[in-house]
């Protein structure tokens, strides 16, 4: 924003605030992302003070130590890892005008992403097959919401990654599909973060509970 | 601020913005990342620590220098992008998770402890 001093007809100094000068286009588009990500922490946030809560009534029902598994959680885990480290290699190679590299990259990552995602849904039906339902006890119910939103996030990142991966092979890498990229390697990097917060809050701690 | 220096200004800005990090500190970030993941998984599995308590509270530690781990090589988060108010915004986000947090699980556990069981319930008139 640009001040303005102009003197007026006594001579005193008048301000006033000049128009906006244009901005080129996405100019603010990563810190308009950025501030959608910090709002969706305050959606997990939620979703985890809900697990602290409600975290310890099993309702006589199964508790974390009989359900998790923590070999495959560590398996998960490990996917989400590897699929942000070979997002950044994608965006290391965009850097360098590499389309087919940065596409290869992209692709193992939506690997990687489909095979947490995989292994999550398995666990998951495995759970709900045992009995260990959200209807179960209020543990479940918060422990479904919460490690759901988080899978349903990495499902629509593996949604969006596709839809990205056809924009540049349509377009190549033009500024907008640099940017959108870039926003995408936000999301994908903060889903990681907040998965850190899910095995250890929920997985870790629940099963030493 | 006169046009000129605002211009150098934007500029300057926009290079900010797009700072992106480098295949040594994305590499650094994974393995930093790697171990600080494998340590608590091990210490829960394998039972290292007898006290219960105190792998609680290592596994937490972990779990936060592992979070500012990711936010600083794969967030490339910085004091000086977009002016800062990146910064802003997230300072502003922790202390509403904090203040989130820390309520939640502070009021109801208080709520908890102050609710009369149901067995002593039935004896009152």
């Amino acid at each position: 924003m640009t001040i303005a001093v102009k003197p007026d007809q006594s001579g005193e100094p008048l301000f006033y605030l000049a128009d906006e000068h244009p901005h080129p286009e996405g100019y603010s588009t990563s810190l308009g992302f950025w501030i959608y990500l910090m709002s969706d922490c305050l959606i997990f946030a939620i979703l985890f003070a809900a697990f602290g809560v409600l975290g310890g009534n099993y309702a006589a029902g199964p508790a974390p130590k009989d359900l998790f598994d923590l070999s495959l959680v560590a398996v998960n885990t490990s996917m989400l890892l590897l699929s942000s480290i070979t997002y950044g290699f994608a965006m290391l190679t965009m850097q360098q005008n590499r389309v087919g590299a940065t596409q290869a990259w992209l692709a193992i990552t939506g690997l990687f992403g489909l095979a947490f995602i995989g292994i999550e849904l398995s666990e998951f039906a495995h759970m709900i097959h045992e009995g260990a339902t959200p209807q179960r006890s209020a543990f479940l119910s918060s422990f479904f919401t919460l490690v759901g939103t988080h899978g349903l996030h990495v499902s629509c990142g593996l949604i969006w990654l596709v839809t990205l991966m056809t924009q540049v092979w349509r377009f190549g890498l033009i500024e907008a599909n640099r940017r959108r990229l870039m926003c995408l390697s936000m999301f994908w990097h903060f889903l990681d973060v907040v998965w850190i917060g899910v095995f250890t809050f929920v997985y870790l701690l629940g099963v030493l509970r | 601020m006169s046009t000129d220096t605002h211009a150098a200004h934007a500029a300057d800005h926009h290079h900010d913005a797009h700072a992106h990090g480098s295949l040594s500190t994305y590499l650094l970030g994974f393995v930093l990342s790697v171990v600080l993941t494998a340590i608590p998984f091990w210490l829960v599995m394998g039972g290292a620590i007898p006290n219960k308590n105190i792998t609680a509270l290592v596994i937490m530690a972990f779990a936060v220098v592992q979070i500012v781990v990711h936010m600083i090589y794969f967030l490339h988060m910085n004091t000086k992008a977009e002016d800062g108010w990146s910064m802003m915004a997230m300072i502003f986000t922790i202390v509403m998770v904090v203040i989130a947090l820390s309520g939640s699980l502070w009021v109801m556990n208080h709520l908890n402890s102050n609710m009369m069981p149901v067995h002593q319930m039935s004896g009152m008139k």
